[in-house]
């Protein structure tokens, strides 16, 4: 029974991490259609905001929920002011140029803090169940991915900011008419997408090693989750990631992580066999 | 057969390239023959690009899974082998090709869009790195070869002339892979004069019109993307050989924008371009890495630079150099895509009572 | 014109979402037959053109093409099956030459001397030798409908699709076009798609009506001018049905 709890929680925790890691590339790629190369940077440059900050005796929850996001986003405004705004529709360019962007990142930081692999200390100890024990910052991941996405749906859906970014994804002129110019909600949404996306990499420092080329591990996953799921920010990837993410633990349950990547691998090979455009693209379709 | 501009072009790399191939080992020092080999070898990766993206429109962001591919492929082979370098040789190319049909088989029969294929490509790159990064432990071998894991395969072997079973000299090492270099080169071009090669033109020009003219596009694709793959590998396989030693670094994403970079600073639709355009590189980036910069220990990191010029490419240069001079020089030359082909020269006749043309199409 | 059918649709449906733009359209085509299918924008005429190419797989019904189905068949096979279209939007390659585009078409079924003699053949029938050389996306508008024309006769195709050869292209252009669709029909089967009534009097003689994506009428060109629901129709005044 307390196996089963355990399980059951390393299995939410993985679904967790994949839409933390995905949310934010699903913003960028979903309502912008921009592929950002770049996203594992920005999850690593959340990371590093984590550890500078700490360095420097800031409170971990402090560098982790304010600190990361704030400068990752601002990081994203600057990029997407210099950069992507001036290859909206030039989607090959868009690639070369974040994948530019990537290395450029990856070097730049290795340049300035170095090669060797850092780390945070976990803020939170152990829950024992039964004989077992999980960290109570797993249960803390879970529930800030759930969280989350229900900041993003209400915002997309309820308040005139997450409207005003639909109606401009789809018609910019709309924006326009509703006085706000489009150039402006691509760089707030770029921006928030990059926020998000650090606050991830925040999260993710106590438990990965930082290192300036710790974003490539998750870039793969980040980009199957969001293909998988389709163009629906908020259902696309809670449905992908639930689906990826399950079976990817429960096959490293079963054997080794090795396999359960590659079961996740798999499994999205098929989905996008039968479904070439994502979950959402044939299902609940014209969700959020 | 009508000659064309182009085809005087190709004669003449061809007879340089003999040229070279000859008076080289003679006229050049050993250390610089050596440098010269393995940016050589880099090249033949570059063609492989070259090739599917300038003449078929396909943009792969994980070619170096084929290079990677064919370098295990050779260092198993080889390993297991013994004595024997030109089969370990031809499998690099057939795995290397075989994975390729495979995968295009999945993404051009999946009806997959232009933008999700890049992410695709991108991706099996990571995962064979990481699948490869993997094989540390001595029970992942493929007979007596242990892949190693990221400590890669060492000792792998030098070629060994299939005539005589002797391991080759450096020079001859040399004149083998120009050799090779230009075989490749001629097929492809003779491949580009076939009906298959100008379909394939066509079809990155315009995929509805050569569907609506019976041609099947996919089986098309998958065919020019087997044959980049057989060609990175073949690269990635002489890699292994040249350095008798191979890793994971040669499946990495930095390898596969490299190569990008290549094609795209050399320009796209030319091979003589991202064939200089590799050796140029790579020249800048070892003489960049001996430079003192005044700092102290600071070094410019190899994918620092690489980022930075395919930031300045893609913003400044996106047509690449080599069509960019081309078109100083030659502003009659034929370009692939539409847009480009409104050259500044050579109006066509109006016809007669054309009161009122229409706005060209976009 | 012989009795034979050489196209046939029985209740072809095609659906978008919630969009209905081919309406269950039973369509008969004899072979030789110049058959024009007008209706106002959106009647679902280019739609009806792309179920029968392939372009798009219908949602529903029937297709049959010199008896056989070809309903939800690649485009390329049915291209191969002898059916050669020329698109609403000219899908040309724009990057080689008109006389690249056109020994593209003729290359498909014949090899080397042969190709090349196709291809002068339906350069000269639709007379745009003297463009030859010139890249396709250098020409102008109706320039390049003229090739699209010939790259479409290149394939020696047994059914003829003709989506709107007169948009755009000047009066002059019109009356060669219209020339020039005659003489195909002395060989070929055609289906024009058109709303330009001028040009459509030029060449017609049976016309389907299509309305909303269904079939309003077929008859004689005589008494489609003379049907007055034809002309609600492309007036306005007949509310959807």
């Amino acid at each position: 029974m307390d196996l089963a709890v355990v399980v059951a929680i390393e299995v939410l925790n993985a679904i967790a991490g994949l839409v933390l890691i995905s949310i934010g590339l699903a913003i960028i790629f979903g309502m912008m259609r921009v592929i950002n190369i770049a996203h594992g940077e920005f999850l690593m440059m959340g990371a590093y905001a984590v550890l500078i900050s700490v360095k420097n005796g800031i409170n971990i929850w402090v560098a982790m929920l304010v600190i990361a996001p704030i400068v990752v986003g601002v990081i994203g405004v600057v990029i997407e002011r210099c950069l992507i705004r001036f290859l909206y529709g030039r989607m090959i360019d868009t690639l070369l140029a974040t994948w530019g962007l990537s290395l450029f990142l990856i070097g730049g930081v290795t340049m300035i803090f170095g090669n060797t692999v850092e780390g945070v200390s976990s803020p939170m100890g152990s829950l024992p169940i039964g004989q077992y024990s999980i960290s109570w910052y797993t249960l803390f991941t879970i529930v800030l991915a759930v969280v989350l996405l229900a900041l993003v749906y209400l915002v997309m859906k309820r308040t005139r900011l997450g409207l005003i970014a639909r109606g401009t994804m789809q018609k910019p002129e709309m924006a326009a008419a509703l006085g706000v110019a489009p150039s402006t909600v691509y760089m707030v949404t770029f921006g928030i997408g990059a926020a998000l996306t650090g606050l991830a990499g925040a999260v993710l420092a106590p438990v990965a090693g930082v290192v300036p080329s710790m974003g490539v591990a998750y870039i793969a996953k980040a980009f199957i989750t969001v293909v998988v799921g389709g163009e629906a920010i908020v259902v696309g990837t809670t449905v992908a990631s639930s689906l990826l993410g399950s079976i990817s633990q429960v096959m490293t349950f079963l054997t080794t992580p090795v396999w359960g990547d590659a079961a996740m691998l798999f499994v999205a090979v098929i989905l996008l066999r039968i479904l070439p455009r994502g979950i959402t693209g044939r299902f609940f379709r014209r969700s959020i | 057969m009508r000659l064309s501009l182009e085809d005087a072009g190709t004669a003449v790399f061809l007879a340089l390239g003999i040229l070279l191939l000859v008076l080289g080992p003679t006229m050049i020092g050993l250390f610089e023959l050596l440098t010269l080999t393995k940016y050589l070898i880099l090249s033949l990766f570059a063609m492989s690009l070259a090739y599917i993206w300038g003449f078929g429109g396909i943009i792969s962001f994980g070619q170096s899974a084929f290079f990677g591919l064919g370098g295990y492929a050779f260092g198993v082979a080889g390993l297991n082998m013994i004595g024997d370098t030109t089969t370990p040789l031809l499998l690099s190319v057939g795995i290397s090709a075989a994975f390729a049909a495979a995968l295009g088989y999945f993404m051009f029969f999946g009806r997959l869009t232009e933008v999700y294929m890049g992410i695709v490509t991108l991706v099996v790159t990571l995962i064979l790195f990481k699948l490869i990064g993997h094989t540390a432990g001595s029970e992942y071998a493929i007979g007596v070869a242990r892949l190693g894991g990221f400590n890669g395969m060492p000792s792998l072997p030098i070629l060994v002339d299939p005539f005589t079973g002797e391991e080759m000299w450096p020079e001859t090492m040399f004149q083998v892979v120009l050799g090779l270099l230009l075989a490749v080169y001629l097929m492809l071009k003779l491949i580009q004069k076939s009906r298959f090669g100008r379909v394939c033109l066509a079809i990155a020009n315009n995929e509805t019109r050569a569907s609506l003219l019976g041609y099947d596009v996919r089986l098309h694709k998958v065919a020019m993307f087997a044959i980049g793959g057989g060609i990175a590998g073949l690269a990635g396989g002489l890699y292994a050989s040249n350095e008798t030693f191979i890793d994971p670094n040669a499946l990495t994403l930095i390898m596969s924008a490299q190569c990008l970079v290549w094609v795209m600073v050399g320009g796209v639709g030319t091979y003589i371009g991202p064939i200089l355009a590799c050796c140029a590189l790579n020249y800048l980036a070892v003489w960049l890495g001996g430079v003192d910069w005044g700092l102290g220990s600071f070094e410019l990191e190899n994918q620092f630079i690489v980022g930075t010029i395919l930031l300045i490419i893609v913003l400044a240069l996106p047509k690449g150099l080599v069509p960019t001079i081309r078109d100083r020089i030659f502003p009659h030359w034929p370009h692939l895509r539409g847009p480009e082909a409104r050259a500044s020269g050579g109006a066509p006749p109006a016809e007669p009572g054309a009161a009122k043309p229409l706005e060209r199409s976009a | 014109m012989s009795d034979a059918l050489l196209l046939e649709t029985s209740g072809l449906t095609m659906r978008f979402g919630g969009v209905v733009a081919v309406n269950n359209v039973d369509f008969r085509l004899r072979e030789g037959e110049l058959r024009c299918v007008i209706g106002p924008n959106g009647a679902g005429k280019s739609t009806f053109f792309k179920c029968i190419t392939g372009q798009l797989q219908p949602s529903e019904g029937r297709i049959e093409f010199l008896g056989r189905s070809i309903a939800g068949m690649n485009s390329h096979d049915i291209a191969r099956r002898g059916i050669g279209i020329k698109t609403q939007v000219p899908n040309l390659f724009d990057g080689l030459t008109a006389a690249e585009n056109i020994w593209l078409s003729a290359r498909r079924h014949h090899v080397g001397r042969d190709a090349t003699r196709i291809a002068n053949e339906a350069m000269e029938r639709v007379k745009i030798g003297h463009l030859a050389g010139y890249h396709v996306g250098q020409l102008a508008h109706g320039q390049r409908q003229l090739v699209e024309l010939a790259v479409v006769l290149a394939g020696e195709p047994t059914l003829v699709l003709l989506d709107e050869p007169a948009a755009g292209i000047t009066a002059e252009e019109t009356v060669r076009t219209a020339e020039i669709i005659r003489e195909i029909n002395r060989t070929t089967t055609l289906i024009v798609v058109e709303h330009d009534m001028q040009f459509i009097r030029q060449i017609a003689k049976t016309v389907t009506v299509l309305h909303q994506g269904a079939v309003l009428v077929e008859d004689s060109m005589d008494n489609i001018l003379r049907n007055p629901t034809v002309r609600d129709v492309y007036l306005g005044k007949r509310a959807a049905s």
